[in-house]
């Protein structure tokens, strides 16, 4: 995965979160303040306008996301901005100037992404956050890369990542919420999918058809 | 959804720009969000930054002024300020005796104040912050986002002003910060939900009979939905809430205060009721304020906010102050 796949899984985010902004603020006014997807496509626009006008442009997978990254700390505001903007832009200390990313280290900066999530947010799986979300994910790809193809073709790894998120996301509803803004409704917040587990979920589903798409070109 | 705007992207600037025309005492950054006295810093004062989402004004803005805040960033509606903002106002209004922030407890303000106040210190600014978590209707333990901070920021911001204006160190002001915020109390009631623009429609339903109690400022809905009561029954369970958690006695200074949508003399409904409550387990109420000052958009229902007041407080409340939305002795 080089630069270009990076930019390209930051476009698809741009996109595939303005396609999903009411169903996110729409989770969001069930047990939060109604305005998470409005708030993630504010800053993920504003990330993908960033790379596309950086001069010089990125020249790293890591550049890409610590551009990112600064970008949403910058635009977003709210819990949010600081939590997805601390990750993007630990994954992207976490690459380093590598030119290609390979499965093992995405995951690698997947999960120091995770960690500064956790220590900034103090949430651990179970709380109905979107650590719920990022976890299981994160396990499903370091176990599948123990048996990668040989061809090295990480699309079908990337993908069971994707589901393992979604079903994370989904797997918050029956719980009672300990951190963020919905944890105010105490065991009012169960029966809802968590709004910030629900977006992780549709920046990991990006990174799967952003393998898909690279593979078929 | 009717609401007096020129469109859901651009009530928060529109409203700076009125702001601005309305108020040639403060500088209003319009671009990038920050509002801050138009006289610049004073050598050796200590500066007072606030800031959150916008939808609950006057609060922070309209406290902008002599004798209380010297900088406000207001975020999206709803939304913390971003770093940047916190950043650019802490070094306009640092006279050189350090910045205290003061900061409402909810993740998005702690973690964006935090992110400004560690890049300030980087760049040798000295920096404090006073949190206030005043809300009772929520349980604060470790296994929760802890309490709200409602009411009792205007408190802070009123009485840390008039201790700053008069030229005391930083440590003191936050210190008195912190012990204003130790001796109040807040709870919330909503008769409705309120409607944000992006969203265009009520946050939550609440049928024609029912209330939400222990709502915060934010349109989320409270910890139980009850039935419609007569307002004697209702503050009757807001401020058991609040004597539950912080006995009242003494003298006290009290807040009702309107959510946005709610008419002043169902606020003077309520703060009969409040008299009457406090007057029966022996606390005074020595100083008083009733109306709009914590709002959440238009939502009807109101918050009731108690401080257990000492002469210092009460000497540092009656400073003079000089801003949009609180002025008197001066």
């Amino acid at each position: 995965m080089d630069t270009a796949f990076f930019v390209a899984w930051i476009e698809e985010i741009a996109h595939v979160i303005a396609d999903q902004r009411d169903h996110l603020t729409k989770l969001d006014a069930a047990i939060g303040d109604a305005d998470h997807g409005a708030n993630l496509d504010r800053g993920f626009s504003a990330a993908r306008e960033a790379l596309a006008s950086a001069d010089p442009p990125p020249a790293t997978p890591g550049d890409v996301l610590t551009l990112t990254g600064t970008t949403l700390i910058r635009k977003v505001g709210g819990a949010s901005g600081p939590l997805y903007g601390s990750a993007f832009r630990q994954m992207g200390k976490t690459l380093g100037d590598a030119p290609e990313v390979t499965p093992a280290a995405l995951a690698m900066a997947l999960e120091a992404g995770l960690a500064v999530v956790q220590r900034l947010g103090a949430a651990e799986e179970g709380d109905k956050t979107m650590v719920d979300a990022l976890a299981p994910a994160i396990r499903t790809l370091t176990a599948a890369l123990e048996d990668t193809p040989a061809d090295g073709s990480y699309g079908p790894v990337l993908e069971d990542a994707a589901r393992a998120a979604a079903e994370g996301a989904h797997a918050t509803i029956p719980l009672l919420a300990r951190k963020g803004r919905a944890s105010y409704l105490g065991p009012r917040s169960i029966g809802h999918e968590d709004p910030g587990a629900a977006s992780t979920a549709l920046i990991l589903a990006a990174l799967s058809t952003t393998a898909a798409a690279t593979a078929a070109k | 959804m009717k609401k007096l705007i020129n469109g859901a992207d651009s009530v928060v600037s529109d409203a700076l720009t009125g702001l601005a025309a309305a108020h040639p005492e403060l500088r209003v950054d319009v671009a990038k969000r920050i509002v801050t006295r138009a006289g610049g810093p004073r050598r050796g004062k200590v500066g007072l930054v606030s800031g959150g989402g916008s939808g609950h004004e006057p609060l922070h803005a309209g406290f902008v002024g002599h004798g209380m805040l010297d900088a406000a960033c207001p975020g999206e509606i709803f939304t913390s300020p971003v770093p940047d903002q916190l950043i650019e106002a802490t070094n306009a209004v640092n006279g050189g005796a350090g910045v205290l922030h003061i900061v409402k407890n909810y993740t998005g303000d702690v973690l964006n104040f935090e992110m400004a106040a560690e890049l300030c210190a980087e760049d040798g600014v000295e920096v404090a912050t006073v949190l206030v978590n005043d809300d009772v209707a929520v349980q604060d333990s470790l296994f929760t986002a802890g309490r709200r901070g409602t009411g009792a920021t205007l408190f802070v911001e009123k009485i840390a002003g008039a201790l700053a204006e008069g030229g005391a160190p930083l440590d003191e002001v936050a210190s008195v910060g912190n012990e204003v915020n130790a001796r109040s109390r807040s709870f919330g009631v909503a008769l409705s939900a309120c409607t944000t623009p992006t969203a265009g429609k009520p946050t939550f339903e609440l049928g024609e009979g029912e209330i939400e109690l222990g709502i915060g400022i934010h349109g989320e809905p409270g910890r139980v939905r009850a039935p419609m009561a007569p307002a004697r029954e209702i503050v009757r369970v807001a401020m058991d809430a609040i004597h539950e958690d912080l006995p009242l006695s003494g003298d006290t200074l009290v807040l009702v205060n309107g959510m946005g949508g709610t008419p002043l003399i169902e606020l003077y409904v309520v703060f009969a009721e409040v008299a009457a409550y406090l007057g029966e387990r022996g606390a005074r109420i020595s100083r008083s304020l009733v109306g709009d000052y914590v709002t959440s958009l238009d939502m009807q229902g109101f918050s009731v906010t108690v401080c257990r007041l000492s002469e210092e407080l009460t000497r540092l409340w009656d400073a003079p102050v000089q801003t949009p939305a609180l002025r008197w002795g001066r």
